[in-house]
């Protein structure tokens, strides 16, 4: 029991390790803008842009749910306008961003670990480095600038969609006019909801795609290790979004 | 001249290379052969830095690559190209988009890079196939494309990791003529790591056998040929013992 506990603990700092080491790294290629450059804006395409249908998707379905269960909860209790209240505020402050992050970490984060992994034993990484390319500034640094700035561009026309589609249901299915629908809306906004949201969602892109970078140059062992590194990377974003959304709700707003 | 001075390195419990010691001489192709498994392509690996040795170090033209920061790893790099066992080539990109990625660095005009890479492609008898991608090309091909890359970028020395590995006898020849035609038309040094022998035949000045981590015997093709080391001699006849 207490080697296990002994092994978890090293093997937990050594993670902890690895990750400064990483983070020291980037920081250092990005002196190197040369070269991050030009493949950031491949990357931005990649990562905004091609995660554009699943986010809006998934966020247009829960703008349904939302409006139709707060419609359920709250009826005979409070007025109706609340539905707009719990729309706009649940799809700003945490559903926007934690399930789009959610769906990209296993679109984004998942295809990052593949590519990288599949890259690293097929040794086009070492064919980078000799070539006198640093993989950090060419393949990690575009990933993680693409993520951090595009996903929240993504969470924000996701949270958008979230509330077009919660106002059109209370419109037709719950007879509520946009009047009051929009009064709802505004009723607790804060310039604060929008900022919050937002930033959450740069952090859930960072942890993202550094995760599923990580993950795929550390990939080990033919097929097989990719598809490990492909797991790995999902469940750790997965898990780590969860983590950071607590942290930031703990952290700033309270 | 690179020199291999000796080299230790182990993976786990697994000691590959114990006290590598060699030579390679400026203008001279040298030929590294060995069992599957032998560390070839781990001391080669060494040269440019890819691999970190346990103990001992290796020389390029007087420096030593463990002692070499970021900088002086890059500019060493920029000296040496590398063909991949498999080509590594970069499934992304083009064949001309791979022939040019080394040369992007180095301040060229466009103009000065598509005359480079055509002079590459036109070189291993590929002009024409510069819009295709790797998954388009056969296995020889990709090993073309890969020497191509390598000396695109007119390095001093060039690095063949099993380069006639997986590929027909025609095909394998082909691949040792361009080998040749590399060293003669650009006058670079060469290390070539296999155990085709006929590929170490033809294409070698000198040939070099890596044997339980160290050389077990280095020199002229004619020396290897006839050896009376009886390592050498199963060796380079294949026989099974």
């Amino acid at each position: 029991m207490i080697e296990r506990i002994g092994r978890t603990t090293v093997g937990l700092v050594e993670a902890v390790g690895r990750w400064a080491h990483f983070m020291a790294d980037m920081g250092r290629a990005l002196s190197d803008v040369a070269t991050w450059t030009w493949q950031t804006l491949v990357q931005m395409r990649r990562v905004g842009v091609d995660s554009l249908p699943v986010a809006l998707f998934i966020a247009a379905f829960t703008g349904v749910v939302l409006a139709l269960q707060a419609s359920y909860t709250i009826t005979g209790t409070v007025p109706l306008y609340f539905v707009g209240t719990l729309v706009g505020k649940s799809m700003m402050l945490e559903l926007g961003p934690v399930l789009a992050g959610l769906a990209l970490a296993g679109r984004v984060g998942a295809s990052m670990a593949a590519e990288l992994g599949t890259m690293r034993v097929t040794e086009q990484v070492d064919a980078l480095e000799t070539l006198a390319y640093d993989p950090q500034s060419f393949l990690v640094l575009p990933r993680v600038i693409a993520g951090t700035a595009m996903f929240p561009i993504v969470v924000a026309l996701a949270v958008l969609v979230g509330i077009v589609t919660g106002w059109l249901t209370s419109l037709w299915l719950l007879n509520l006019s946009t009047p009051e629908f929009v009064k709802g809306l505004k009723l607790f906004y804060q310039v604060k909801d929008t900022w919050f949201g937002l930033f959450k969602s740069a952090t859930f892109g960072f942890t993202i795609t550094t995760v599923g970078c990580m993950v795929g140059l550390s990939t080990r062992g033919g097929a097989e290790g990719v598809g490990r590194s492909t797991t790995r990377a999902v469940v750790y974003s997965a898990v780590l979004i969860l983590v950071l959304d607590a942290f930031w709700a703990a952290v700033l707003l309270r | 001249m690179i020199q291999f001075d000796n080299l230790y390195k182990a993976f786990g419990d697994k000691q590959v290379l114990a006290g590598l010691t060699l030579e390679v001489h400026d203008g001279e192709t040298l030929v590294i052969i060995g069992y599957s498994g032998s560390g070839k392509s781990v001391a080669l690996k060494h040269i440019v830095g890819l691999l970190v040795a346990d103990a001992g170090d290796v020389r390029v033209d007087g420096r030593a690559v463990s002692t070499l920061d970021r900088i002086g790893l890059a500019a060493l790099r920029r000296e040496i190209g590398y063909v991949f066992q498999f080509a590594a080539l970069f499934d992304s990109m083009t064949v001309t988009d791979n022939v040019a990625l080394g040369l992007r660095r180095r301040g060229l005009t466009d103009e000065e890079l598509a005359d480079r890479v055509q002079e590459a492609l036109a070189l291993v008898d590929l002009t024409g196939s510069g819009d295709r991608y790797p998954a388009e090309l056969s296995g020889g091909m990709r090993k073309r494309v890969g020497i191509a890359r390598a000396i695109a970028l007119r390095p001093r020395y060039i690095l063949y990791d099993e380069p006639t590995t997986g590929l027909d006898p025609v095909t394998s020849a082909v691949i040792d003529q361009l080998m040749v035609r590399a060293r003669e038309r650009l006058g670079v040094t060469g290390i070539v790591v296999t155990h085709d022998m006929r590929s170490a035949y033809t294409v070698g000045d000198r040939i070099a056998m890596l044997y339980e981590g160290r050389i077990r015997q280095v020199g002229s093709v004619a020396e290897i040929r006839e050896s009376d080391d009886p390592v050498v001699r199963q060796f380079v006849e294949g026989r099974p013992t």
